[in-house]
């Protein structure tokens, strides 16, 4: 019989950590900024199909970074948490918080007993009526939950995405500047000024959906000619 | 969800909110558990919904009452729900289960538009819906049925559709125009009057606000419109730009000129 070594629990979290976040750092980042005209969700993400951001319910959405199995298996178990509360409870009682505490308890779970963590980080963010009311929350891969305000970068390079999105950033920004903010942010790790619009995926949840398009439901994807629209219009 | 995340095997992903309710929650769904033998106390009815398809698109009315055997049981109800963007569904019969299938059907087609990122094909739907009225099937049995109409634009072929079904859950697609409830048969003898091709969206509307008059004319469970509680027929029209609710004013316009005219006809019928 072969003998099992002894690995002390710190180093034996600690090794996943640190395989989680070699994971997480492949990836390309992912913002999420809160403006005047709702929430903007960014991502450098080259490819029209596989979204790195979804919708949840009405005033939620959904963005990650990591493995795409990983973390479209956690979106579809969020849409299906939320679409089964609002249908036993109401519409009104899917929020945010009660998603994310959710997600914090499957990701602890996942990075405690399972095999391998995993290599995902995701950002739930819910729009209120006001920015005051905005609910943005960033998960981790091994189950941390931070409320956040105002904005979120995720990814290898969060930090420098970061500082460039602290640096820019203000509450009465609209929708298009909010957008070149965030191109400008997902570049900060590149030789260029800002990405083209071709290279990312946008997608808005609508400040006020109901007037604007007559619908409660507020995510919103941004078209291609959209992005590369509003990226050309001066501030 | 933990068990739902951790591993998740692909078989066992499903793309439909029933699917998912059958699986994880069944009490959730409507029609779900068995009853006792016995008798069934009353509960509300819905009655009459018409529908009719003009060049364009197609239009779905119902009217507000709901009865309860002799008893009126809600001058208010609404009948005739958005199932999503692009399509309407109206339902006939027992008015509590009724609304449950509504709701149940209209998450479902958003939870497959979430999950899958794209549309439902209308055939799709209209097979969809079909499946949940079978699955009340014992629920019709004991006397309780629900029967729906559904309505929607094909953006393949770019038409408006209509759809029947029976008791089963047996789907027939429907030309020009059709009608379900216990004010049918009035509504649908006005419609083959009243209907010709090439209605614009105005005199759709209008066709069929006079359609719900006649069978409420006749049908004492059918409720005509209501000037003294300003209470006018639910209406969708449903095109190209997608579904949108016809507003109360101008519904109180043409309740108000179908009224006015037949007074200046003073006619028995």
């Amino acid at each position: 019989m072969t003998q099992q070594f002894y690995v002390s629990p710190e180093q034996l979290m600690k090794d996943r950590a640190d395989f989680a976040r070699k994971g997480i750092a492949r990836g390309r980042s992912v913002v999420v900024i809160s403006c005047a005209d709702g929430i903007a969700l960014v991502a450098e993400n080259p490819s029209p199909s596989l979204h790195k951001l979804g919708e949840i319910y009405d005033k939620i959405a959904f963005a990650a970074v990591g493995k795409y199995n990983e973390f479209e298996s956690l979106r579809q178990a969020g849409v299906r948490y939320a679409d089964v509360r609002g249908y036993s409870y109401d519409r009104e009682d899917v929020t945010a918080r009660g998603l994310a505490s959710v997600y914090a308890q499957s990701l602890g779970a996942v990075f405690t007993a399972e095999q391998k963590p995993f290599e995902v980080e995701l950002a739930v963010a819910e729009v209120g009526r006001d920015q005051a009311s905005d609910h943005l929350y960033r998960l981790t891969f091994d189950g941390s939950i931070a409320d956040v305000n105002g904005f979120v970068a995720m990814g290898g390079l969060a930090e420098q995405v970061s500082a460039v999105l602290e640096d820019g950033w203000s509450a009465e920004l609209s929708l298009a500047g909010a957008l070149r903010l965030a191109v400008r942010a997902l570049a900060a790790d590149k030789e260029a000024e800002a990405l083209p619009g071709t290279a990312v995926e946008a997608a808005v949840l609508d400040r006020s959906s109901e007037s604007s398009r007559g619908t409660r439901r507020s995510f919103r994807r941004l078209s291609a000619d959209e992005i590369v629209r509003s990226l050309e219009g001066e501030a | 969800m933990h068990e739902l995340t951790a591993g998740f095997p692909a078989t066992q992903a499903t793309s439909s909110f029933t699917e998912y309710l059958q699986r994880s929650r069944p009490e959730l769904l409507p029609g779900s558990q068995l009853l006792p033998a016995g008798q069934l106390p009353q509960a509300p009815h819905a009655t009459t919904i018409v529908a009719l398809a003009y060049p364009g698109g197609v239009l779905m009315a119902g009217d507000r009452r709901a009865t309860m055997g002799n008893v009126i049981a809600s001058r208010h109800i609404e009948k005739v729900f958005p199932a999503d963007s692009y399509s309407v569904l109206g339902i006939a019969g027992t008015a509590g289960l009724a609304i449950d299938i509504t709701k149940l059907f209209q998450v479902e087609l958003e939870h497959y538009e979430k999950i899958e990122g794209t549309l439902l094909s209308l055939d799709g739907k209209a097979n969809r819906l079909g499946a949940m009225i079978r699955s009340n099937l014992p629920m019709a049995m004991q006397g309780m049925a629900v029967v729906p109409l559904f309505a929607g634009f094909d953006q393949v072929a770019q038409l408006g559709r209509l759809f029947s079904y029976d008791v089963t859950g047996g789907r027939y697609e429907e030309q020009e125009h059709h009608s379900v409830g216990s004010g049918s048969v009035f509504a649908r003898g006005a419609l083959k009057k009243l209907w010709r091709p090439n209605l614009s969206e105005t005199e759709a509307v209008a066709v069929a606000v006079e359609a719900l008059y006649d069978a409420a004319d006749d049908d004492s469970a059918t409720g005509g419109p209501d000037p003294v509680r300003q209470l006018w027929p639910v209406v969708y029209t449903v095109n190209r730009a997608g579904a949108r609710r016809v507003p109360e004013r101008e519904l109180a316009d043409i309740a108000g000129r179908i009224a006015s005219s037949r007074t200046i006809e003073g006619r028995e019928a």
